[in-house]
């Protein structure tokens, strides 16, 4: 064998969605993965290294589901081109594995016969099939196999059964050095994909004999999950649970982040002498990865919930339950789980989109996802209504401030329904995509899948924040630190910094809404990540540790702001950009800076007009 | 009406017990004879692209089908069996899918 062991033999796992080509490349390569980010797009390439029985290294590559290679979303363009050969800096796999549901064979065979005129050497592993078992589902193996022209190994990936059978297939295809035949894919006509059914409906005949006992499970839940009225309710009450989890469950975790690294600051500042390099270090670099880090029990809480019911399979029915719902806005259902990853940070939110197959969906929905209400904002949020709204009961188990806090919540929700309307007419003419999502069977989500899935969260996230935004906060950090202030000063040092400087020369801008000029110096590094204003406040206003003394910084606040300054801020904090990594990820998957263009200008004219009427009613109903 | 209107479109004669699968309930059952999307405009992609992905998703002809759900708003969107499979869709995109319903 002239291949040698540096170079491992390159298998890609392709297939329908749902048919467990995560739980096979997780059986497969166990933890050894790697995940990086397609050159130019921002789908996710997760890639495995095994090494087979006969000592041969082997790169496997878990490619996006699709039901075609004539692909409709970015995340099946990549599988395509990977299968094709045509990603840049990519060689062509040497094994396609293509990845079926035994219990749904249909749409699966067509995809595999547009990967036999791929021509490259493949193996199908069918794998589920422990349901196909269980339901008494008859396939001839040997038949199947000679009309495929493919060897076949059944696998169970959850719990690694056929796993050592798929790979010996692999290692015996590339050791005898299994020619591809010449590439003759094409994207098929309509014709063509009516012939192609016909091919796979005389197949499954001829193969396949129906399931003895067939699944009657996921046909009972969905006659209560996708009940018009109890589904609907069902989805509500599940997402209640998800927010009380999501803000309850963290906040003894978010504390300790917060202890723990206000702990180090005062750790560093003790052991370093006093200096720039001690500023730095704990004010910017130990500062700025708590803040980020912070907000980690939050987003692995929200994304174990969603997690969980995509495995179940419940995803696709709460896109369906809300289709409708958003679509009265210009939403796709699907936006639903972007959308509501958003609440906890916008930016796994904008990620998400990427599961909408339509570019104008997905565009429409990246837009608005910034208007949730992110967790950062609720810093801001809590130190504004702590220091302005009376905390009185105002009805039976109603409180003044928690109903301003809901009214803020609610203003993101519904401006980013009329913003999406508007996006809609405006940018697309009214046009409506088709709207056409496969209902998976229900299935127990692995413990192990999704605990697997949950640290790659994290990977993904702790990788962001150290690559994005802890530049961003030092930049920050170093805008406002200088230059010092000249000796003998007596304003707080971020007055004589470049942050000061800016801020008192565009506050004129800002005047008409209200805000002073230690305001706009606090939007600046409050840009970095909206909960920074809250220190960049503290900072201004000379309230040492504002984030742990939002009560002092509060008061302070109240003497300093009228009424209408402080609501105008709070309108201007549901709308404004204020978020760098935001705007950087938009910039990411929407590979275009005029869209980016676009968020930055729709958002900062809706703040900017919110503020200024906000503030004007307040000032002419006497809070001026 | 449709049923003429269809007709005139593909030019051909139409079975009178055809329906749209836009128009079909939850409960019914039937066959899909005809996937010919013809109505121009409106989808946001071409009336051929729609036309391939109803057929990707197996809406292709001769394929046994029931509606098991709809949503609450508009009765909209729909759940349908397909042979093994379910697969939601909206009724809008529906509406190209000919079907012979069985009778009940
Ligand atoms: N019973 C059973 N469940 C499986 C098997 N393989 C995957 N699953 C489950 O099927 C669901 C979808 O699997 P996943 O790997 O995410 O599918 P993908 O979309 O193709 O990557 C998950 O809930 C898995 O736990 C299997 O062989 N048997
Ligand atoms: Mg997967």
């Amino acid at each position: 064998m002239s291949e040698s062991a540096l170079q491992p033999a390159r298998v890609a796992l392709v297939g329908n969605p749902n048919t467990g080509k995560t739980a096979l490349f997780n059986a497969l390569t166990g933890s050894r993965q790697k995940v990086a980010n397609y050159a130019g797009v921002t789908v996710e390439r997760k890639e495995g290294f095994i090494t087979t029985a006969a000592g041969r290294s082997l790169s496997i590559l878990d490619l996006p589901g699709t039901y075609s290679l004539r692909a409709r979303s970015p995340d099946e363009a990549v599988t395509r081109d990977a299968v094709l050969g045509r990603l840049a800096g990519e060689a062509e796999p040497d094994v396609v594995v293509a990845v079926a549901d035994a219990t749904n064979l249909r749409l699966v065979l067509r995809l595999i016969l547009e990967l036999k005129a791929v021509g490259r050497p493949m193996v199908l592993a069918l794998n589920m099939y422990d349901i196909a078992q269980r339901q008494g589902l008859r396939i001839d193996l040997e038949g199947l196999q000679r009309e495929l022209g493919c060897p076949i190994v059944t696998t169970v990936a959850t719990r690694k059964r056929g796993i050592a059978e798929l790979t010996a297939k692999v290692d015996e295809l590339v050791a005898t050095g299994a020619i591809s035949t010449t590439n003759v894919w094409h994207e098929p006509s309509a014709a063509e994909i009516r012939g192609a059914h016909r091919e796979a409906q005389r197949i499954l005949k001829a193969y396949v004999r129906p399931p003895e006992h067939p699944d009657t499970f996921t046909g009972k839940v969905d006659a209560v999950l996708l009940h018009p009225v109890a589904g609907l309710a069902i989805l509500f009450a599940l997402l209640f649970v998800m927010f009380q989890a999501v803000f309850a469950w963290a906040t003894p975790l978010m504390d300790g982040i917060d202890a723990a690294f206000l702990w180090l600051g005062a750790a560093v500042g003790q052991a370093l002498p006093d200096g720039l390099i001690k500023d730095f270090i704990s004010d910017g670099v130990i500062a700025g990865v708590g803040s980020v880090l912070v907000f980690l029990p939050q987003i692995l809480i929200l994304f174990f919930f969603i997690i969980l019911l995509e495995d179940f399979g419940y995803m696709a029915r709460a896109a369906f339950l809300m289709d409708r719902i958003m679509g009265g806005a210009g939403l796709h259902g699907r936006a639903f789980i972007p959308l509501l990853s958003s609440f906890a940070c916008a930016i796994p939110g904008i990620m998400a989109a990427r599961v909408i197959d339509q570019k104008r969906d997905r565009m429409t929905t990246i837009l608005v996802a910034p208007l949730m209400t992110c967790s950062a904002r609720i810093p801001v949020y809590t130190l504004i209504i702590s220091a302005f709204i009376p905390n009185e009961t105002v009805g039976p188990g109603l409180n003044l401030q928690g109903l301003v806090m809901f009214g803020l919540y609610a203003a993101g929700i519904l401006s980013a329904l009329a913003v999406s309307f508007v996006i809609r007419k405006v940018f697309w003419r009214g046009a409506v995509e088709p709207f056409l999502m496969e209902l998976p069977t229900y299935k127990l989500p692995s413990v192990e899948s999704v605990f697997r899935n949950l640290l790659l969260r994290a990977q993904i996230f702790l990788n962001r924040a150290g690559r994005i935004i802890l530049p961003l906060m030092v930049a920050v950090w170093v805008l406002s630190t200088f230059p010092g202030p000249p000796p003998g000063a007596t304003e707080p040092a971020i007055d004589y910094s470049f942050a000061g400087m800016i801020g008192q020369a565009i506050q004129p801008l800002f005047a008409p809404i209200g805000f002073n000029w230690q305001m706009v110096v606090a939007l600046i590094p409050g840009f970095a990540a909206r909960e920074v204003a809250v220190a960049a406040l503290g900072t201004v206003y000379a309230v040492g540790d504002a984030e742990a003394n939002v009560g002092a910084l509060g008061a302070r606040l109240a003497q300093h702001w009228s009424l209408a300054t402080g609501l105008s801020f709070l309108a201007w904090y549901i709308f404004a950009p204020q978020c760098a990594a935001t705007l950087g990820v938009v910039k990411r998957e929407t590979n275009s800076w005029a869209w980016t263009g676009v968020m930055f200008a729709y958002m900062t004219t809706l703040a900017y007009l919110a503020s200024f009427t906000v503030y004007h009613l307040a000032v002419a109903l006497g809070g001026g | 009406m449709f049923r003429s209107m269809h007709e005139m479109l593909a030019g051909q004669a139409v079975d009178a017990e055809l329906t749209q699968l836009s128009q079909a309930r939850p409960g019914d059952r039937g066959v899909i004879v005809d996937v010919r999307a013809d109505h121009a405009g409106g989808h946001g992609v071409d009336v051929h692209e729609l036309e391939r992905r109803l057929l990707e998703f197996g809406f292709v002809e001769g394929a046994a089908f029931e509606i098991i759900h709809q949503g609450l708003i508009g009765a909209d969107p729909i759940a349908v069996r397909l042979d093994d499979m379910r697969v939601a869709l909206r009724r809008r995109d529906a509406e190209d899918v000919w079907v012979r319903l069985d009778p009940k």
